[in-house]
């Protein structure tokens, strides 16, 4: 009978070993994801653009409607929680820089990055692992396609650019829904709203909220990915996983905002 | 004989487990060899090492001359080429066309014109008997079809080395014979060296010319068919004729198991 200390030993060395692992899985996967998408474009292995395009129609294009209207509603109920405490020291037309500034530095960036997350971080999870899980990626590697080339730097490529895109749309759309709000219950007139929108806002506002999309669609894509390629399975892992997916990217979405953040903060 | 493979003291694990140990064999070119065994000898794990999808822990597997054992991934790529694959379910890529997917071999590897491109596709559906289906997704075609249009994509780039993965699991009779007709015809017009897996005694007896017999991770047989008829190992034999394993343990030995001790 192993002693007391040799269980805890043997349960701590197991769990190491997984762990170790993953980051491995993880270190590979990453490596791979970065290498097949900007440093083998460069020695001639041309990028799948149609493919690229395809996905960007998917996670971007069918994505607007469902930003729209959730944009358009933070932006309203920004306007009203501004001007809960504003209207009490008169000074209500701050709703523009207090809807202005939050929406194009936070709130346009992470709600796209949310609801990018739930929508194509979890389709990437399951397509990548029911492709696993049917043989389709042996297939692939067979064929002497490496997988992460032919189905992951589609997607990356997508994200990198989609994420930024729905979030100035997001940012567009959020703004509207505040300045409707003021215009209408606030009774605020639409002139004064506008101008001193425009003057509240920076450049370096809008700016560092695109900079922080695009990392989060790296973000997004790479957790789906490798939830994806952790599939080993069958039907069952892939939901497993793809779920995993979703929960993780949405995580680390916010723990790399939180990174940016204080970034921003300090250095710009 | 020259060797199309030449497998030599071949050991591998999943995890901790030892699947196959210290197999050796040869593969005949331009032959069918068919792999033969139950559920879980080893043979599936077997073909994943042959085609370089799994590193063996120990031994080599040479290839045209080459240990793929030891090859690095683009090495490994140069060598995959001059091989098909078809999967036990086809692994077709579901969000593509049938030409699409038998296309993209070539389009990958090839620097053929488009308009080439189409021609040979139509070529290799047509060799396998799915003229008209170009334009079809894998999820509207049958489980006999998919594999078919499998078979065109892997000999899209008319490789030396042609293996199948179960190739009549989960089909009709009928079906899996017009297959089988097939893995002849493209050793007889096309002289490719054929690799079968399987566990189908009748496809066994109709496209094999060499047979080799795996048992619990060991090579028990390697021979033409007519030796395999003839071999008197009991293992062979309970195969062939398709008896039953026996049972092994005594009745206070059964009392120890369900007592779960």
């Amino acid at each position: 009978m192993p002693s007391i200390a040799e269980n805890i030993l043997n349960s701590a060395g197991r769990k190491a070993r997984s762990i170790s692992r993953d980051i491995h899985d993880a270190s590979k996967i990453i490596n791979d994801i970065f290498f097949w998408s900007f440093l083998s474009p460069l020695k001639g292995k041309p990028l799948r653009f149609r493919a690229s395009i395809n996905e960007m129609v998917k996670a971007g294009y069918n994505s607007v409607p469902i930003v729209a209207v959730i944009s358009f509603f933070i932006g309203i109920i920004l306007a009203f929680q501004a001007a809960y405490q504003l209207k009490r020291v008169g000074a209500l037309i701050y709703v523009a820089n207090l809807v202005g500034v939050s929406i194009t530095r936070e709130l346009g960036p992470i709600m796209t990055a949310i609801i990018v997350s739930g929508r194509s971080g979890s389709a990437f999870a399951a397509e990548i692992g029911s492709m696993k899980a049917a043989e389709e990626v042996d297939a692939l590697i067979s064929m002497g396609i490496n997988p992460v080339r032919f189905i992951v730097v589609p997607k990356l490529i997508a994200l990198m650019i989609m994420v930024p895109a729905l979030t100035i749309f997001s940012d567009f759309i959020g703004i509207l829904g505040g300045f409707v709000l003021s215009v209408t219950i606030l009774e605020m007139h639409p002139v004064n709203y506008f101008l001193q929108t425009v003057n509240a806002l920076l450049v370096k506002d809008v700016m560092t909220g695109l900079i922080k999309a695009w990392a989060f669609g790296i973000v997004i894509t790479t957790v789906g990915a490798y939830q994806g390629f952790k599939v080993t399975g069958g039907a069952e892992e892939v939901g497993r996983r793809t779920t995993a997916a979703v929960v993780a990217s949405i995580f680390l979405v916010i723990v790399f905002d939180l990174f940016f953040t204080t970034m921003f903060y300090y250095f710009t | 004989m020259e060797n199309a493979i030449q497998v030599s003291g071949l050991v591998a694990h999943y995890g901790e487990r030892e699947i196959l140990k210290d197999i050796s064999f040869f593969i005949p070119k331009g032959m069918t060899t068919v792999i033969l065994g139950g559920s879980g000898c080893g043979k599936s794990t077997l073909l994943k090492h042959l085609i370089g999808l799994l590193k063996p822990t120990q031994g080599q597997i040479n290839i045209n001359g080459k240990n793929i054992a030891v090859l690095n991934e683009n090495e490994l790529n140069e060598v995959r080429k001059k091989m098909g694959i078809l999967f036990q379910g086809a692994a077709l890529l579901n969000s593509m066309t049938i030409a699409d997917n038998v296309a993209l071999p070539m389009r990958e590897h090839t620097r053929l014109e488009e308009t080439t491109i189409q021609i040979m596709v139509r070529m290799k559906l047509d060799l396998v008997g799915l003229s008209g289906f170009e334009e079809f997704y894998p999820s509207q075609l049958s489980g006999g079809m998919k594999k078919r249009a499998g078979l065109a994509r892997a000999i899209a780039l008319d490789p030396e080395l042609l293996f199948f993965d179960e190739p009549s699991a989960g089909l009709d009779p009928i079906t899996a014979a017009g297959l089988d007709e097939l893995i002849l015809k493209l050793r007889n017009v096309f002289k490719m060296t054929i690799i079968v897996v399987t566990h189908e005694l009748p496809s066994v007896f109709t496209i094999a010319d060499y047979v080799i017999m795996l048992d619990a991770g060991e090579v028990i047989f390697s021979g033409t068919l007519d030796a395999l008829r003839a071999s008197v190992h009991p293992r062979i034999k309970m195969f062939l004729e398709r008896q039953p394993e026996q049972e092994t343990y005594s009745p206070e030995d059964y009392f120890k198991i369900i007592a779960g001790e």
